[in-house]
C-alpha cells in the first residue's frame, strides 16, 4: 500500500488550469524530488496533498484511507473534518518561508503543537525536541525568538517543528528559496541528514544538485502534468526535449 | 463654599467617571471581537446587520446615542425607568459603541495577519479556536495596540458626555460647582484630571507596547 497516492488530480485558478490530470504515489521512506519551471504547479501539488488547496477533480488517501474522492461527475468530495484531522497526522510540511510563530520561543515553537494538539507526554515532547535541535545544530537556540534568528536557522526551526509531530511522510515546499546559497547549504544538509529517519519525503526544489543525491525518483513537472520522472540518472540524462531545455546547463553538469 | 468640599465633590465626580470608563473597557473589548467575527462572518444576513450596526455607531454622535439608550425606553416603548437607569444607560450607550470602534480595529488586525501562519497552523493540527487564540490573537493584539491606545484615550474624554443625560460624572460636577461658585476653578481642576488620567493611560500603553516588543 503507498503511503500517498493521488489519483488525477486537477486544480483551476480563475480558468487558469494549474494542474492538469496529475498522478502520484509516494510509499513509505521514499525520498521524491519535484522540479521544473516556476508556475508549472509544483507548489499547487503540495498544497493539495496537505489540504492547504482543494482539488477541483480527483483523489487523495494516504496509507489507504481516502481523504478526498471523485462523485459521480467527477467533482472531488472531502472526508469530513474529523477524518481528514485524523489523517493529517500522516503529513508535516515545511514552508518556503517557514511560518513560524513569532511570539513563541523556538523551544515553544516545537513542543506546543505535540503538547496541545497531539496530548502527548511533557517529558517526552521535551526530549524529542532536545534531540531535534541537536540533530539541527541549534542546541543553544531553545530560547530565542525566531526574529534573532538567521533564515537558515529559522528553516531549520520549522523542519524540527515538523518533525516533533511524528509525520511519516514531510512534505518541502522550495525549503531554500528564500535563502542566501550559504545558509542553502546548511539546509540541505540537515535535510540530507533525515534521510536515516526513514520518513517519506517529497521535496520541491531548484537545488539540482541536491535533488540528485538525495532522491530515490524524481519527477519533472510543467505546465501543469508530470513531463517526466524516474531514477535521478534516467531524469537528468533525459533524452526528452522539455527536460532538456530546462536542465539545460544543469543536466550537462550533473551528468 | 471652602475649597475642600469642592475637591471633595469632584473626586466623587471622578470616581463616576472612572467607574464609567472601566466598564466600558471591560465589556466593550470582549464584545468589539464578537462584532467583528459577526463582521467578518460568511452569512450575509449577519455581515449586513453588524455592518449597519457599526455604520450607525460610528455615523451618529455618541452624545446623540446616549440620549437615545436613556429616553428611548420610555418614549419609544412606554417603558417607566428609575432614576437608577441612568448610569447604566450610560454604560450601555458607551459600550455599544466602543465595541463598534474595537471591532473595526480588531478586524483590521486579524486581515493583516498573514494567511502563512494560519497555513501553519492547520498543519500543525490546531483547530480553529485554538488557533486564534494561540497564534493569529497574540499576535493581532500587538498589531493593534497603538489604535487601541488611542481609543482608549478619547474615552476617557468621552466620558464627560454622560453630562448629557444628567449622570454626576466628573465634568457635570464641575459644571455645577463653576456655575454655583461663578469661578474658573473646577474646570481648570477637570482639565487637569482628564490629562493626568490620559498620562497614565499613555504611560500603561507605552510600557505593555514596550513588554510585547520582544518579537517581530
Amino acid at each position: 500500500m503507498n503511503l500517498l497516492e493521488m489519483k488525477h488530480v486537477k486544480k483551476a485558478f480563475d480558468g487558469a488550469q494549474v494542474l492538469q490530470d496529475i498522478s502520484l504515489q509516494v510509499g513509505e521512506g521514499e525520498i521524491v524530488s519535484i522540479i521544473g519551471p516556476s508556475g508549472s504547479g509544483k507548489s499547487t501539488l503540495l498544497r493539495c496533498a496537505t489540504l492547504l488547496e482543494t482539488m477541483d477533480s480527483g483523489e487523495l488517501s494516504y496509507l489507504g484511507e481516502a481523504a478526498a474522492w471523485n462523485d459521480s461527475q467527477g467533482k472531488t468530495v472531502y472526508a469530513g473534518r474529523k477524518k481528514l484531522r485524523r489523517i493529517g497526522e500522516n503529513y508535516g510540511l515545511v514552508f518556503q518561508n517557514f511560518n513560524l510563530f513569532p511570539h513563541y520561543t523556538v523551544l515553544k515553537n516545537i513542543t506546543d503543537a505535540p503538547l496541545c494538539v497531539q496530548k502527548r507526554e511533557k517529558a517526552e515532547v521535551y526530549e524529542t525536541a532536545k534531540t531535534l535541535l541537536k540533530k539541527m545544530g541549534l542546541e543553544d537556540k531553545a530560547n530565542a525568538y525566531p526574529c534573532q534568528l538567521s533564515g537558515g536557522q529559522c528553516q531549520r526551526v520549522a523542519i524540527a517543528r515538523a518533525l516533533a509531530m511524528n509525520p511519516k511522510i514531510l512534505f518541502f515546499d522550495e525549503p531554500t528559496s528564500a535563502l542566501d546559497p550559504e545558509l542553502t547549504g546548511e539546509v540541505l544538509k540537515v535535510i540530507k541528514s533525515l534521510a536515516d529517519l526513514h520518513i517519506a519525503m517529497v521535496i520541491v526544489t531548484h537545488e539540482m544538485a541536491f535533488a540528485r543525491d538525495i532522491s530515490d525518483r524524481v519527477i519533472f513537472m510543467a505546465g501543469g502534468v508530470i513531463v517526466e520522472e524516474g531514477t535521478p540518472e534516467e531524469v537528468f540524462a533525459s533524452a526528452n526535449e522539455r527536460t532538456q531545455s530546462f536542465l539545460g546547463i544543469y543536466g550537462d553538469m550533473l551528468r | 463654599m471652602d475649597a475642600s468640599i469642592m475637591l471633595g465633590k469632584l473626586i466623587a465626580g471622578m470616581g463616576v467617571s472612572i467607574q464609567i470608563f472601566v466598564m466600558t473597557l471591560v465589556f466593550s473589548l470582549p464584545l468589539g471581537l464578537a462584532v467583528a467575527f459577526g463582521r467578518m462572518s460568511k452569512h450575509p444576513v449577519l455581515r449586513l446587520a453588524v455592518q449597519t450596526y457599526i455604520s450607525i455607531m460610528r455615523g451618529t454622535p455618541l452624545m446623540l446615542q446616549l440620549m437615545v439608550v436613556y429616553f428611548g425606553p420610555y418614549y419609544l416603548l412606554g417603558i417607566q425607568v428609575g432614576s437608577g437607569y441612568r448610569i447604566w444607560a450610560t454604560m450601555i450607550g458607551f459600550v455599544i459603541n466602543y465595541a463598534a470602534y474595537f471591532a473595526e480595529i480588531y478586524r483590521g488586525g486579524i486581515q493583516s495577519m498573514p494567511a502563512g501562519q494560519y497555513e501553519a497552523a492547520a498543519l500543525l493540527g490546531y483547530n480553529r479556536v485554538q488557533t486564534f487564540f494561540k497564534i493569529i490573537f497574540p499576535q493581532v493584539f500587538k498589531r493593534i495596540l497603538p489604535s487601541v491606545t488611542n481609543e482608549v484615550i478619547t474615552l476617557v474624554k468621552d466620558t464627560s458626555l454622560a453630562f448629557t443625560i444628567g449622570v454626576g460624572e466628573m465634568f457635570t460636577t464641575a459644571k455645577a460647582l463653576a456655575s454655583s461658585q461663578t469661578s474658573v476653578i473646577p474646570f481648570v481642576a477637570a482639565g487637569l484630571f482628564y490629562y493626568v488620567f490620559n498620562l497614565l493611560v499613555a504611560v500603561v500603553m507605552d510600557r505593555t507596547e514596550k513588554k510585547l516588543s520582544y518579537y517581530q
